[in-house]
């Protein structure tokens, strides 16, 4: 077999045994207007997409699922906004009733301010939903143990953060997410906290499966730009990942020979 | 006979279905779900499912987010 340089065919993600066609995972949150949302996700080249699940409004614009719809990407409903494991469970079926999916990404957040998972909260509607039948891929805090934990009750993925949502302070913990991908038998998404494409490419490169962003596309002054940045940034970020990167050196180590220099 | 639709007292004929309920607050035709006291009800099931006095009636659809 010879070596793939950029087969990226060769090397799909897979989650609960279905091929997402990118590495990139979008979310479609903060995109001033419909039209932006749609260049944006064209050029990111995502396959899956989150939403979020409300009240419907009468006055309403223009439909976030004709948006995908359109551009033929997968929807993944979010529990975002949710506070208790038993208001998780409710959106998750309710997401699952309104758009056809048994995939959600579930969210139990612990306060506004932060935005950081709920543990407890979340560990129960994970054990829940999967039991309901589920593919559940939760997003949780960089903790390994926690990580690790909602493996073992049936997760399909597990999606640690970088930094709280929206920040833009990227990957806070790289060593942690290091423990995570080293012990994880499921995809390690890494979601939120990104702030521009240096952010995605070092996820890939710690060994993540994949990485959700939103924000930092979507709040971009050019998102269509920043998700075509991002595209590019987790594929590299992957490939050198899979060349496997030279170890770190104290001192310098000569690239050309010493030997037939010029004497004077 | 009021119900809470969204968090809205509304006010239906009685005997009203949650067909009746959720077109009242929306036209969609799809991606929209129902939940009746906090039990989430098949939309196949919206025509035969009567409402009550006092009922609560979520009806969410998908909005841009995270």
């Amino acid at each position: 077999m010879t070596e793939t340089t950029d087969d990226t065919a060769a090397d799909a993600l897979v989650i609960a045994g279905e091929e997402i066609g990118s590495r990139l995972i979008m979310g479609t949150g903060g995109a001033p207007s419909m039209q932006v949302l749609r260049e944006a996700l064209t050029a990111s080249g995502t396959a899956l997409t989150t939403v979020a699940m409300r009240r419907v409004d009468p006055s309403a614009r223009g439909s976030v699922l004709d948006v995908l719809t359109g551009c033929g990407i997968r929807v993944l409903p979010n529990t975002a906004g949710c506070f208790t494991a038993g208001e998780a469970v409710l959106t998750a079926k309710m997401a699952r009733e309104a758009l056809g999916t048994n995939w959600v990404k579930l969210e139990v957040i612990a306060d506004e301010r932060t935005l950081l998972p709920d543990p407890i909260e979340l560990v129960e509607a994970a054990e829940q939903l999967v039991d309901d039948g589920f593919v559940v891929l939760p997003y949780t805090n960089d903790d390994p143990v926690l990580a690790h934990r909602l493996e073992q009750l049936g997760c399909a993925a597990v999606m640690p953060l970088g930094s709280p949502i929206g920040s833009g302070l990227g990957i806070r913990n790289p060593h942690n997410i290091e423990l995570i991908v080293e012990r994880a038998g499921v995809p390690v998404i890494l979601d939120a906290g990104l702030g521009t494409a240096s952010d995605a490419a070092l996820a890939m490169e710690l060994g993540c499966d994949a990485v959700l962003l939103a924000t930092a596309v979507t709040r971009a002054q050019s998102p269509a730009r920043m998700a075509a940045a991002m595209r590019h940034a987790v594929e590299a970020g992957r490939l050198a990942r899979l060349a496997g990167r030279i170890p770190k050196r104290r001192y310098a180590q000569a690239s050309s020979p010493f030997e037939g220099l010029a004497s004077s | 006979m009021r119900i809470i639709v969204n968090g809205e007292p509304r006010e239906l004929p009685d005997g009203a279905s949650v067909a009746q309920a959720v077109a009242a607050v929306t036209a969609a035709a799809s991606g929209v779900a129902a939940a009746l006291n906090d039990e989430v009800v098949r939309r196949s099931a919206w025509e035969a499912t009567t409402l009550r006095e006092a009922d609560r009636l979520e009806v969410l659809t998908a909005v841009q987010g995270g």
